[in-house]
């Protein structure tokens, strides 16, 4: 569906731009004015001029948000409470939980390296994974939160450094690169983690921005 | 009947990239930079500085790129001998011994994805600041592209974290990381920043004043 590029939008009340009861947006990635139709869940709104998604409902997005967040939660503290890896050479056994590696580049002084890693697959997937539910358990009950905006910019912010998905990948060249050395056992954080990545995934696909947004301000 | 693409510019209002709120701008004001009604993310007309900070991160990835190819990303020792590995090497190695599907991922996302974004970025800064007319959906195309695969770069790092907390068995066996880690590591955080700080609706601009 292309919303249709509109010309002689006239400025609208409280600074904002606005046409009957329509919504007007501007493409964030080409500018183009668009007049929005009312988009049905499931459909995607596009950019005339440059195909850019402009909006994406979702239905029941905020239960979808909500019950997705919670299952990400979960699976984040079982991901981080078992090995993920052990290796064994002849008698010798290592594990390996998500943050021992990030411990041992630590101590080898490999500091900025160890703290991004701490950040990609540690810190910033918690920040939103509670963020989220700060945001959407209120707005489950038919509340807001008082620090909404902030608080969802910061997991919009963050979003292109959680890199979970990357690390998997890491642990998939690094099962292959250990195999002949010595045998690799996948502990249970393994399938957590591996879980956690399709939850954060969806998670991505059932925000919908735009219906949030216009929740906060008719609560204003 | 006016039959030109009708931007937010044009219209006299920023578009708030955070919440996409379509905010009235009046041009008499210098102060531009305010805060959107709605989420009080800061407004700007375009990113601000887009062109010059990522030239800047660019040239900061390109002087990280080569010691980050040059410099070993690992050392193993293994009873008393020590072998130092490269990014290049580690790949050279995968494909030698026949496991090439991990060397074509390595080779992907460690040589092959920074050097695409970091060409691509260039060419759309020169596009834009030449100005340029060709084909701006592609162009948009070409950036959505490097936003997407900058962050797969980041699997060597992984694999390095992983190796050093499962490697470690004393006299037998132990694998440090190397100095190439961490100046890779930069090359993977300057490209991704540089792709944040361009502003595709550059691409556009041009495009306008040209139809005027």
């Amino acid at each position: 569906m292309d919303a249709s590029p509109q010309s002689g939008v006239t400025p609208g009340r409280g600074g904002c731009l606005g046409m009957n009861n329509h919504t007007v947006i501007a493409c964030h990635e080409c500018d183009l004015i668009h007049r929005l139709p009312l988009v049905h869940p499931g459909h995607v709104a596009r950019c005339s001029r440059c195909s850019a998604v402009l909006v994406r409902p979702k239905s029941n997005s905020v239960e979808r948000t909500l019950a997705l967040s919670l299952t990400g939660l979960i699976l984040f503290f079982i991901a981080n409470a078992f090995p993920f890896l052990s290796f064994s050479l002849e008698t010798e056994v290592r594990e390996t939980t998500l943050l021992s590696g990030v411990l041992t580049l630590y101590a080898q002084n490999e500091r900025a390296v160890a703290g991004l890693v701490l950040l990609t697959i540690f810190l910033i997937p918690l920040v939103q994974l509670s963020g989220l539910l700060y945001i959407f358990v209120p707005l489950y009950f038919g509340k807001t939160a008082r620090r909404t905006p902030v608080v969802f910019r910061l997991i919009r912010k963050l979003q292109p450094w959680s890199m979970m998905e990357v690390f998997m990948l890491g642990i998939l060249v690094s099962i292959v690169k250990l195999a002949k050395m010595a045998e690799v056992v996948p502990g249970i954080s393994l399938y957590a983690l591996l879980a956690l990545i399709f939850v954060l995934a969806a998670i991505a696909v059932s925000i919908d921005p735009h219906h949030l947004w216009l929740k906060w301000e008719q609560s204003q | 009947m006016n039959l030109l693409p009708v931007t937010a510019y044009h219209a006299s209002a920023i578009s708030c990239l955070s919440c996409h709120l379509l905010c009235r701008w009046e041009k008499m004001d210098a102060r531009i930079p305010g805060r959107c009604p709605r989420c009080g993310a800061r407004l700007h007309v375009r990113k601000k500085n887009s062109i010059a900070r990522t030239w800047a991160l660019i040239l900061t990835a390109l002087m990280f790129y080569l010691p980050a190819n040059i410099l070993p990303i690992t050392h193993l020792s293994q009873l008393g001998t020590v072998q130092s590995d490269t990014i290049i090497s580690g790949v050279i190695y995968f494909f030698k011994t026949g496991m090439w599907p991990i060397a074509l991922i390595i080779f992907l996302a460690s040589i092959f994805i920074p050097l695409l974004k970091l060409i691509i970025l260039i060419f759309l800064l020169i596009s834009v600041q030449r100005r340029s007319r060709w084909r701006p959906r592609d162009r948009t195309r070409l950036y959505r592209i490097t936003e997407a695969v900058g962050r797969w770069s980041m699997v060597d790092i992984y694999v390095v974290t992983i190796l050093v907390a499962l490697i470690k068995l004393g006299a037998v066996a132990e694998i440090d990381a190397g100095p190439a880690a961490v100046f890779f590591a930069a090359v993977v955080v300057s490209t991704m920043l540089a792709a944040m700080s361009f502003d595709p609706r550059l691409i556009w601009d041009t495009q306008e004043s040209h139809d005027e």
